[in-house]
């Protein structure tokens, strides 16, 4: 029992909203000092696996001076001004098929971008110039807007990679079978995955369309 | 010609552009925490341009040094100028020509995964599309680490909070909390019940994957302790639907859980909102449907297919 001593160390983190790093870091130190390592042992895992993940931080960083530069010249305006010509575009209709668009990329293992690459520069401004077709849009609007964007992005990269590509959570679950001696086709993964991926597309286009309809109500009800 | 290019290589390109914004951000007076700010990046630029001739442990006290300097609340982001209406006059004057490098960027990274990795594709993508971006604007070679610098400001801490939580996940597995979750939840619950046994198996992959913020740590875990036995094995239920159905409703719990810190908290900072669960808030009701469409096709089907 006193192992789960770092869950209850990041639940109350959590919940006191305490700085997250912290948290984090505090229940790993914990976690592997009651589990019985040393200090010297646990902080050495901590910087074994920092190493190790350090991939999830290149494809942020890297586009970083991309973004920068060209927000720095004007891509959010240019987008904004894009997007109120283009009448058909709504912020619901957008984040709807970038989520297909993401979603369907991906079920040929082709990954095609992230919050940094995509949602950032292109995608959350598409968006917002939508709904501020019909007027500024206040701060809270703007934040609705933009976290519908990250969902978007998010929604879309997971529910759809096991498919057609054998990639990670696909293999993982083979291996994981085939480690238990227990047989299990690739073939039959992917079938029951596509339910889901279906499900997710429609759940989508509820969600987006309730976004819209929550857009144009505020709107009417402001002026 | 990419075999001489590694990934290795990206880390180092990583860490020279870090290290810049530190000594950017020390020779500026004005910044709110000078000193431990540059002391935080800095440390961020060794341990991800180098880390891997370090020895473990001192990267391990590095970490540790980067978590008290955030604790003692010596790293803060400085308040950037809007510059608005400059940045309208030259969308006016670029037009679209600003789009074309922001497009660059996956389109490279598409076809050159077909070619090489797909990680090492993204970063020939990324300073392809820097290239193109320098070409547009005509601006000076400095100005992307100083817009750059600006946005790495902005995600402060939260830019290594994923990988610290994959860390994290690391020592679970290895102190083997995952398996004394799993024997509480198979103890606590009537699992040898179908519908039970299914519910319990999904609401623990999502459960754990709130915990542990990865679906892929707590598939073997739940798996092997509640799935396997009472669905498979009781019940005779099918693995295959089993699994995948389970993977995806752990994918549920990743959707609303700050401990996914790269999919939830990342792009709080990256989008610059205010409410640190606004993205958590716009993925529940996905989650939520998404998650009882799971556990009733599972129901329906993992015992009669």
């Amino acid at each position: 029992m006193i192992k789960l001593v770092g869950i209850l160390l990041v639940a109350l983190g959590f919940g006191f909203r305490v700085n997250a790093l912290v948290v984090v870091l505090g229940a790993g130190l914990a976690t592997g000092l009651a589990a019985g390592f040393s200090l010297r042992e646990v902080v050495a895992m901590m910087g074994r696996l920092f190493v190790e993940n350090r991939g999830l931080v290149l494809p942020i960083v890297l586009m970083l001076p991309v973004v920068g530069l060209l927000e720095k010249h004007g891509l959010q305006e240019r987008i904004a001004t894009l997007m109120r010509q283009t009448a058909a575009a709504t912020a619901g209709r957008i984040l709807w098929l970038y989520q297909a668009l993401r979603g369907g990329l991906s079920v040929l293992g082709i990954s095609l971008g992230n919050h940094a690459g995509m949602v950032r520069p292109l995608i959350a401004p598409m968006a917002e110039g939508a709904a501020a077709r019909r007027g500024e849009l206040t701060p809270a609007t703007r934040e609705r807007v933009r976290a519908h964007g990250a969902a978007a992005e998010n929604v879309g990269n997971f529910f759809s990679d096991d498919i057609l590509v054998a990639v990670g959570a696909l293999l993982l679950v083979k291996g994981f079978f085939d480690a238990a001696g227990v047989v299990v086709t690739l073939e039959k993964i992917k079938l029951w995955s596509v339910p889901t991926a279906l499900w997710v597309l429609a759940i989508g286009w509820w969600r987006y369309r309730a976004l819209d309809r929550w857009l144009a109500k505020r709107k009417d009800g402001a002026k | 010609m990419s075999a001489g290019l590694t990934l290795e290589h990206f880390f180092w390109l990583v860490g020279l552009f870090v290290a810049a914004v530190a000594v950017r951000l020390a020779l500026n007076p004005g910044h709110p925490r000078r000193w431990g700010s540059a002391a935080f990046w800095l440390l961020l630029a060794v341990a991800v341009g180098a880390g891997k001739h370090l020895p473990a442990e001192f990267v391990g006290w590095m970490v540790l040094a980067m978590g008290l300097l955030v604790a003692t609340k010596q790293v803060a982001t400085p308040h950037f100028p809007d510059g608005g209406e400059a940045r309208q006059a030259r969308a006016g004057q670029l037009g679209n020509r600003l789009l074309w490098p922001i497009l660059l960027v996956p389109a490279v990274a598409i076809a050159g995964s077909l070619v090489i990795g797909s990680q090492l594709a993204l970063g020939i993508g990324c300073l392809g599309g820097l290239a193109a971006a320098l070409w547009v604007t005509k601006d000076a070679p400095a100005a992307p680490v100083a817009e750059g610098g600006r946005l790495l400001e902005m995600l402060g801490w939260t830019l290594i909070l994923p990988q610290s939580l994959a860390g994290l996940g690391g020592i679970f597995a290895k102190a083997g909390v995952g398996e004394e979750v799993a024997r509480i939840v198979a103890a606590a619950l009537p699992v040898t019940h179908p519908l039970v046994a299914v519910l319990a198996y999904c609401g623990g992959m999502v459960i754990f994957t709130v915990m542990m913020g990865n679906a892929f740590a707590a598939f073997p875990i739940m798996t092997l302790g509640v799935g396997l036995p009472f669905i498979v094995q009781a019940n005779g239920g099918d693995a295959a639907i089993m699994g995948t159905l389970g993977m995806l409703s752990g994918y549920c719990g990743t959707l609303v859980t700050p401990m996914a810190a790269n999919f939830n908290l990342v792009p709080v900072r990256l989008l610059e909102l205010q409410d640190d669960w606004a993205v958590i808030k716009a993925q529940a009701p996905f989650a939520a449907a998404i998650w009882i469409f799971n556990v009733a096709v599972m129901y329906l089907c993992v015992y009669r297919f």
